[in-house]
């Protein structure tokens, strides 16, 4: 008598193929096929404004501006559009989404169409004066990020000084009121050192869960790679502080395990497969399969400003393009894996082969696997690794930031 | 950690709810990060986690409402709470 368990931020964790339900809302969609699966969890991207430059930022390079973003009363659509359509948890996400000045209402309005809240957030700046209302508005979850255990370090990962403080001082609020708590720990060759550490600190903050989340190298991430890859060997070390800690804190603390691609045998299900968990909404209304498929040139995104999220789920062309099977090279198609990986990632196939319908190479068994560990190897060996390029807005087109992110291997 | 008893009284904290889904008409443990297919036995189960009842108290209803062997319900009941507190979605 156990109950089957999701991970309802798919990209987070890997997570077993969801359950095909049939669309039977209004006919209209039958032609897209009687076994389509609705999503069980949408990200909502409020705004791209954020106290923090995070180096491996997963928004894209070219950032929304706040003249470009939703107005409340769409939202507000959107997130009743998305109860109806079977959304279960809502990610409210950012940028740093207390910036928004409608976070309450938002919250408010989720809660009584029974989404479950989950507010993922740097705890800086507008977070901690807002928390009380949010709860009373019947937040959920809190997800905060940490940039390290040490608070100097994450300073400098962040790029805020003082920045860790505020987000201690927040963790202390968010555990005081009830409300449960993860700490989401992004790791890199800058603090992959702070494993230990970081666990402690979540069980000292009173944290129920801990996600180590290796860097994915994509968005700000990839044009950072050379600085924040890890070694192998520091790597392998962290993960088995990792599984001592889950046999020590078993009822005390949860820890989520996210391992480095680069590193791996077997790519992720990259956000549970596409488009069959999970949904993403930009701060303009783009809705997007994964936070970065913005990066795959000629998908076609349809808005929530212009369509409806039952038909963009089932109907646009972006969640289309890479559904299923039928879009797999001859390697995957034929793999016993495919409907557990689901080709991996295609963000990370663009960006690596130059191709976005090629096996990721996060796969052992893709040709170019090889070339991703070499390049893991040269650049974590570097001893002189390059200086962050922080997350910015309006710096990204132009410059040699864009040109870093074309394909390396052609 | 230690075991689950019959003296425990578990609860479901804040962040915590069973939800009907009508989508998928089945219900479903929402918590943080996750989300949990129940089935009508689990929901059975759920429904008297409330903060008050004991393990003893939800197995002796469950025992009388499905007119079953007491001992099989009481594994059951203490394997899927007990698993559920290991991953801090029931607290105790």
């Amino acid at each position: 008598m156990r109950p089957a368990e999701s991970s309802a931020l798919a990209s987070a964790v890997q997570a077993g193929p969801a359950e095909a339900v049939p669309l039977t809302a209004d006919g209209r969609e039958s032609r897209v096929g009687a076994a389509l699966p609705m999503p069980i969890g949408l990200l909502a991207e409020l705004t791209h404004r954020c106290p923090l430059q995070c180096p491996y930022c997963s928004n894209p390079l070219d950032l929304d501006r706040r003249s470009a973003e939703l107005d409340t009363e769409t939202w507000l659509r959107v997130f009743s559009e998305a109860a109806a359509l079977g959304v279960l948890h809502v990610h409210l996400s950012g940028g740093e989404p207390t910036a928004r000045p409608d976070l309450e209402r938002i919250v408010t309005h989720c809660a009584e169409a029974g989404l479950y809240t989950n507010l993922i957030t740097s705890g800086i700046g507008q977070a901690l004066p807002k928390l009380q209302a949010l709860f009373d508005a019947g937040l959920d979850h809190v997800q905060l990020s940490v940039q390290a255990a040490d608070a100097a370090n994450a300073d400098h990962i962040g790029r805020l000084k003082g920045g860790h403080a505020q987000k201690m001082r927040f963790a202390e609020r968010v555990v005081a009121l009830g409300l449960p708590l993860t700490l989401n720990a992004v790791i890199h060759r800058g603090n992959i050192g702070e494993v230990e550490q970081l666990i402690d600190l979540a069980v000292a903050l009173g944290a129920k869960r801990l996600e180590v989340a290796h860097t994915q190298y994509y968005g700000w991430a990839y044009v950072n790679r050379a600085a924040l890859m890890p070694a192998r060997a520091d790597v392998d070390r962290s993960i088995t502080v990792v599984n001592a800690a889950r046999q020590r804190l078993q009822g005390t603390l949860v820890i989520d395990l996210v391992v480095p691609d680069y590193y791996a045998s077997y790519p992720k299900a990259c956000a549970g497969g596409w488009g069959r968990r999970l949904m993403n909404v930009t701060p303009s209304g783009k809705v997007l399969p994964c936070h970065a498929a913005e990066t795959i040139p000629g998908l076609t995104f349809w808005s929530v400003t212009e369509h409806r999220l039952r038909d963009i789920w089932a109907r646009s062309p972006a969640f289309q393009a890479y559904r299923g099977t039928d879009w797999m090279p001859e390697l995957c198609r034929t793999c016993d894996r495919r409907e557990r990986d689901w080709g991996g990632c295609r963000c990370q196939a663009l960006a690596l082969t130059g191709d976005a319908s090629e096996t990721d190479p996060a796969c052992s068994r893709s040709p170019f696997h090889m070339h991703i560990e070499n390049l893991a190897h040269v650049e974590s060996g570097s001893s002189l690794p390059p200086a962050y390029r922080y997350r910015a807005m309006g710096r990204a087109s132009g410059d040699d930031v864009s040109q870093n992110c074309t394909a390396l291997s052609k | 950690m230690t075991a689950l008893t019959s003296a425990d009284v578990p609860r479901l904290p804040r962040g915590v709810r069973i939800r009907f889904d009508p989508v998928r008409n089945a219900h479903v443990l929402l918590a943080p990060e996750r989300a949990f297919d129940l089935d009508e036995t689990a929901v059975a189960v759920l429904n008297l986690v409330d903060g008050q009842r004991t393990v003893g108290t939800i197995v002796d209803e469950l025992t009388a409402a499905f007119d079953a062997d007491r001992a099989v319900i009481e594994g059951d009941v203490i394997e899927m709470l007990g698993d559920l507190v290991a991953k801090r979605v029931v607290e105790r």
